[in-house]
């Protein structure tokens, strides 16, 4: 079968499907002001993972992102660096958090979906990543190295067969045909940067950002879109649904974990950021 | 090309744009444009006007004839180390800040290891009147001091990276993430034969004009074009892909790159890529790299700032691989030593860097007529405290 069959497949399974299709099951259902969350697996301590995702689920998140640390995350600024630092000086691993991981779906129903860099995926073995993401109950991988032709031309495949979805990243200087052809081999949703940046940036809506919005809103795309970098409070999480299906809060969040007692804060901030 | 990159951007498997996709435009611009603008005749002029009458080009073949009694064979240093700046990063210097006018870029910024590049960079950026940041390592910083003040006097940002290792990679790392939230004014002018396609074969290109000069003058020294070896050491690869360049075709000449062994490939302070690392994916392409089992890159260390670099780019690690190019390592003792030998026999202070090549010559059995080429990367002028340090003087 080729590959974008396969894809358009998946696109269209029917929603009484196994764990992978918690994402299309969420999108299904829920249309608007979707809130996911991303964290870094490992900070501000091992075993915190799924402690924290079951947190965030009871809290009222819609899905989360678990970053695995990498050395050198050149797409990330200072907060999401320290974590990665941290967690691995911690000692974070795959391996550790596949580990933690086991628990996962005992504790937690919303989708979850691992993001990190690709040569930690490259060598625990591409196919051997996504083969025990699946079997953990991971629903989809955000890997932002891991551009299109690459994923297309080597990869895709190991990603299909086990059902997860790998989500593609769109900026503003992303070109029409481009985001085209991400919407073919997107199953789930496609990642919307607010601007050209590295994570952690604050976001003031302005002209521009409003046009790109606007733009991508009338391409009228098969997949949602939801809006991540600089979204950190209500206001911005407010502006971004008005375009979007939803939106991911990082940084922010992050820096939440480094304080005293985030566990027990974690209710008042998702709330923050709901309104 | 036989062993040149494919449309892909792939030398074999490695090489490729393993980007995000905040850098797509940036690099599809200069993968569209690249090989068009190199081609253009007055692209062609102007570069070759700068190269000889800015950096003083053709720079010598010199037949070192103390060396030559001594090691039993010709031995010819290409002399990249007389050029303007002092090593050979000003000849991919030149050629990209050309292109990055034709662009339309109106700002610059680079990654240095030893300063070289930056230093290089700097010069092109005040020459043709655009704005520069340099982005270094914050322990280079200290080690490279002067080529800090050469920077700063050339009128450029010089900007810390304090992150990881606090050397190459890292200011690599900064200079991308500069890039991300730059993408439309700025180009980045990467210093080595790495990153993602089509810098790894563009660098390449640029610095190919170190072989090109070497074959005409060799072919004056000795009727032949062709030598029995050809030597350069390795940090990313740059000036060894340029004295590689044009004779990658030309099969009885035996390539040896020199990796930077620091305290021995053993000893957990090392650099030697080819010996100690593992296929895997860095700043932007797939190659050979210095990681633990986990996928996280190790931090390398050499005494030379310019090879303390934990990847090669992707055409070495392809030449690697397939045995088109032999790699070994030298330890930072043996390249001091190799430093002193040359200042004193050749009456040449080579840098740290260049020494490493030099001292490969002593594990090397010569015929009597073979032509042995060694690629004089850059002078010593920015090492004279490390080399004083070590020696005691």
């Amino acid at each position: 079968m080729k590959l974008s069959d396969k894809i358009f497949a998946m696109n269209n399974e029917p929603l009484t499907m196994n764990s992978s299709n918690r994402l299309n099951k969420l999108f299904a259902t829920k249309k608007d002001n979707l809130l996911s969350i991303y964290y870094t697996a490992g900070y501000p301590a091992l075993n915190t993972t799924v402690d924290i995702a079951e947190a965030l689920e009871k809290a009222g998140a819609d899905f989360l992102e678990v970053g695995f640390p990498y050395s050198d995350p050149v797409a990330d600024g200072p907060t999401i660096q320290h974590s990665s630092e941290q967690a691995l000086e911690n000692g974070m691993t795959l391996n550790q958090l596949f580990e933690e991981l086991t628990e996962l779906r005992k504790r937690v129903t919303i989708p979850i979906l691992l993001m990190g860099y690709f040569n930690p995926i490259v060598q625990y073995g591409v196919e051997r990543f996504c083969k025990k993401a699946a079997e953990l109950g991971v629903d989809g991988v955000i890997v932002p190295d891991l551009p299109m032709y690459e994923y297309e031309a080597m990869y895709a495949n190991y990603f299909i067969d086990n059902n997860l979805s790998n989500i593609f990243l769109v900026t503003p200087q992303t070109s029409e045909d481009r985001i085209r052809k991400i919407d073919e081999l997107s199953n789930s949703f496609i990642y919307l940067l607010s601007s050209s940046s590295i994570t952690g940036g604050s976001l003031q809506l302005t002209n521009s950002i409003e046009d790109y919005y606007k733009r991508i809103k009338a391409m009228e795309l098969s997949n949602p879109t939801i809006i991540g970098f600089g979204i950190s409070d209500h206001k911005t999480f407010e502006q971004a649904c008005s375009y979007a299906n939803g939106a991911i809060v990082g940084s922010k969040f992050v820096k939440l974990l480094a304080e005293d007692g985030y566990m027990e804060k974690i209710p008042g901030f998702i709330k923050g950021i709901k309104g | 090309m036989k062993y040149g990159v494919n449309e892909h951007g792939y030398y074999g498997d490695f090489g490729g744009a393993y980007i995000p996709e905040m850098l797509y435009p940036n690099v599809e611009e200069l993968r569209q444009q690249y090989i068009n603008i190199i081609n253009d005749e007055g692209f062609k002029a102007e570069f070759d006007d700068l190269l000889k009458n800015y950096v003083g080009r053709p720079s010598p073949l010199y037949h070192a004839k103390r060396y030559s009694e001594k090691y039993g064979a010709n031995i010819f240093f290409k002399r990249e180390d007389l050029n303007h700046t002092g090593s050979h990063k000003i000849n991919n210097a030149i050629g990209q800040i050309l292109l990055a006018k034709r662009l339309g870029k109106k700002r610059i910024i680079a990654e240095t290891g030893a300063g070289q590049h930056g230093v290089a960079t700097a010069t092109v950026c005040a020459l043709m009147g655009i704005e520069c940041v340099v982005y270094m390592g914050e322990i280079d910083m200290a080690r490279q001091a002067p080529n800090v003040s050469r920077m700063k006097m050339l009128g450029a940002t010089v900007r810390p990276a304090s992150s990881g290792s606090k050397t190459l990679k890292d200011a690599t790392n900064e200079a991308l993430r500069d890039w991300i939230g730059n993408p439309v004014d700025t180009h980045y002018i990467i210093g080595s034969v790495v990153g993602p396609y089509p810098y790894p074969d563009m660098v390449a290109r640029f610095q190919s004009v170190i072989s090109e000069e070497t074959k005409k003058q060799l072919l004056e020294h000795t009727g032949n074009e062709l030598p029995q070896y050809v030597l350069a050491c390795v940090g990313g690869g740059s000036n060894a892909m340029g004295m590689f360049y044009h004779f990658l075709d030309d099969e009885q000449v035996k390539l040896v790159a020199i990796e930077a062994a620091g305290k021995g490939v053993d000893s957990g302070e090392s650099a030697a890529t080819t010996f100690l690392g593992q296929e895997g994916v860095l700043h932007g392409s797939r190659t050979i790299l210095m990681q633990t089992p986990d996928g996280q890159v190790v931090e390398p260390y050499s005494i030379s700032a310019g090879l303390d670099y934990p990847g090669i780019g992707p055409q070495h690690a392809h030449l690697y691989k397939i045995n088109r190019a032999q790699y070994v390592s030298v330890t930072d003792d043996e390249a001091m030593k190799a430093g002193l030998l040359c200042s004193q026999m050749e009456g040449i202070i080579p840098a740290i860097e260049s020494s490493h090549a030099l001292a490969q010559l002593e594990k090397m059995k010569f015929d009597i007529n073979d032509n042995v080429v060694i690629c004089l990367s850059g002078r010593g002028d920015k090492d004279l405290d490390t080399y004083i340090k070590y020696f005691g003087y």
